[in-house]
């Protein structure tokens, strides 16, 4: 037998054209990165009196202090890892659970409600934030983490995910065999369903952890300026010194040092999800 | 005797108590499982979305709460506002900037890491870095580099002949700058959306067009592109959704945050924040929403429907894709 790959041309390894190109795209999306670092390790004058720069500067860490003392750092970053990981945890949690009734599970309804749960995905919800913005302010809401959380909780997406992930990696003789060692649906669940279903839940985390991280819209409506999450914060450190941007980058810097670390360790799973979401989406 | 029966009348009440709870069991379950979505769900996405028409047709303020009733007098002002007009108009010119451009250079570079690579993994981890930065961070890198005075982009222009583009002050050039933030975010990652519809492409598709004489860009355009149609349609409908939102990226476009001195890039969320939270009249901020919401339905329905018929078309064309056993009726 040939291999499946060898005609067309998909197994020659490429001329230099195609690393070429290549190069030029990851530095295209690394330079902004290097280039907050590059401003934020000058000092003021630097800045204003060099056209371009090259090397960093050794300002960085004074620049740090500065940006730390002056907005509420070290709270913004609580606060965007308590917010992202309970989102995360219950976005997780509810889309495994939904998934696989939806997957696995026979009940009336079901395919019209998994039919809802796809179309709600396309509902711009963001645009409820004056009800929502009143709501939280009945509650008293406003300016905790909870106002942040509460919308996050659940999301269309997650379940759409887990359903189609379930279906094919969750054998149905698996439940089957369980149930019939006269284990209730919910311990089914436990001891089948959910070992099953954690690399998908993992990267479901992830992708909710990220993009609760770097959400900046109804944070920066709902919560006070004392107590942010960092890309609130981002934006008080613009507002205040829109004319350093030494100091401004400096704290981008900051901000982003966290994901990227993040990025590093888990990329290749961030890679995987995206491209495994892509075929099943 | 009698003791016996009676344990036995016993175990078979337990037994089918036991039947009847795990048929509630088996029944129930399901339905519990979904709820979690449906009620948190219902309270922070459909309730809200319901409940903003409800304020759109009253007076109603920041502070001051609900006033009176005032039918579709909101509606009628922000109709009526030339702020309304301009935001819808910078939305539509973000968009467009930004869509259009990422979504064939998503598929580009998906084409070229779809070649045999040596490092895949490292290259497919370059590309999507820009993913994990907050757009408000990315933002503030790119309002450096379109500085209008000193701004690096300005500097190699000059260098090149060119004057100096006023990125933050002409209508054009500031949609250009925030359309570059949102590209540079998410080209990478609908990228990699493209690399994985490309090679789920079976590989003797390509077979059969090489015996056929075609060469590798014909093959693309031919074979590739057209099976990949559901992943484009798809992205397209995402970033649809996402980019007439957009809020981040003008908003922190200049340290104002109301979009420019005469709006020049003023979007319609950054207007439903202002006529909100800065005119304080959530009556209007609501009915911008809701015109926001119709406008995002309307074309996500027209995306759906010209790509159908587009497919529908080229289907026959090339009756390549495997169709889905189906019942004929």
């Amino acid at each position: 037998m040939r291999k499946t790959r060898s005609i067309g041309g998909h197994d020659r390894r490429p001329g230099f054209w195609v690393y070429g190109v290549l190069v030029a795209v990851i530095l295209g999306s690394f330079f902004p990165i290097w280039w907050s670092f590059l401003i934020g390790s000058q000092d003021a004058a630097a800045i204003n009196k060099n056209g371009m720069i090259f090397v960093p500067g050794g300002n960085f860490f004074a620049n740090a202090a500065t940006v730390i003392d002056s907005i509420p750092f070290w709270n913004a970053l609580l606060n965007s890892i308590i917010v992202s990981s309970a989102v995360a945890l219950s976005v997780v949690a509810f889309s495994t659970l939904a998934g696989y009734a939806f997957a696995k599970l026979k009940f009336r309804g079901r395919e019209g409600l998994l039919v809802f749960v796809i179309a709600t995905m396309a509902v711009p919800t963001q645009l409820g934030i004056v009800p929502l913005f009143i709501v939280m302010s009945r509650l008293g809401w406003t300016g905790s983490l909870w106002a942040v959380i509460a919308p996050g909780l659940v999301t269309a997406f997650g379940v759409f995910w887990m359903t189609q992930y379930l279906k094919d990696a969750l054998p149905d003789e698996l439940i089957e065999a369980v149930r019939m060692d006269g284990a209730s649906m919910i311990r089914s669940f436990w001891h089948v369903g959910l070992p099953a279903a954690r690399p998908a839940a993992a990267m479901l985390a992830l992708f909710a952890f990220i993009g609760t991280w770097t959400n900046f819209f109804w944070p920066f409506i709902v919560l006070d300026p004392g107590n942010p999450t960092l890309p609130v914060a981002l934006q008080q450190l613009q507002a205040a010194y829109y004319v350093d941007y030494s100091l401004v980058l400096s704290g981008v810097v900051l901000s982003i040092i966290p994901l990227i670390a993040l990025f590093v360790v888990l990329g290749k799973q961030l890679v995987a999800g995206i491209m495994q979401g892509a075929v099943k989406g | 005797m009698t003791a016996a029966t009676e344990v036995d009348a016993r175990a078979i009440r337990r037994i089918s108590f036991n039947h009847r709870l795990s048929h509630w069991d088996v029944k129930l379950s399901p339905y519990l499982y979904i709820s979690p979505f449906f009620i948190v769900f219902a309270l922070i996405g459909l309730f809200p979305l319901a409940y903003t028409a409800w304020v759109s047709l009253h007076d109603w303020n920041l502070i001051g709460g609900q006033g009176d009733f005032v039918g579709l007098e909101n509606f009628q002002t922000v109709l009526a506002q030339p702020y309304f007009w301009i935001s819808l108009r910078n939305t539509f010119s973000i968009f467009l900037l930004s869509a259009v451009p990422q979504v064939i250079a998503a598929i580009a570079i998906a084409a070229v890491l779809d070649f045999n690579l040596r490092g895949k993994t490292f290259w497919r981890m370059g590309v999507l870095l820009p993913y994990v930065v907050a757009p408000v961070a990315v933002a503030l890198i790119f309002n450096d580099l379109f500085g209008d005075k000193y701004g690096v982009i300005n500097q190699l222009l000059n260098t090149v002949g060119i004057e100096s583009i006023r990125w933050h002050v002409d209508v054009i050039p500031s949609h250009f700058a925030i359309a570059t933030m949102v590209n540079f975010r998410w080209t990478g990652y609908n990228a990699l959306i493209f690399l994985a519809a490309m090679q789920a492409v079976p590989r003797d598709y390509y077979e059969a067009a090489i015996i056929d004489g075609a060469g590798r860009w014909r093959t693309f355009w031919s074979l590739t592109v057209p099976l990949m149609r559901p992943t484009i349609i798809f992205v397209i409908i995402t970033s649809t959704i996402g980019g007439l939102q957009i809020f981040d990226e003008p908003r922190m476009f200049d340290q104002y945050g109301q979009g420019g001195a005469s709006r020049q890039w003023q979007t319609l969320t950054l207007y439903i924040y202002e006529l909100g939270w800065n005119q304080r009249n959530f009556g209007r901020a609501s009915a911008v929403s809701w015109l926001l919401f119709l406008i995002i339905v309307l074309i996500a329905a027209l995306n759906f429907y010209i790509s159908r018929r587009i497919s529908a078309t080229s289907d026959k064309a090339i009756k390549v894709r495997p169709i889905k056993a189906r019942g004929i009726s």
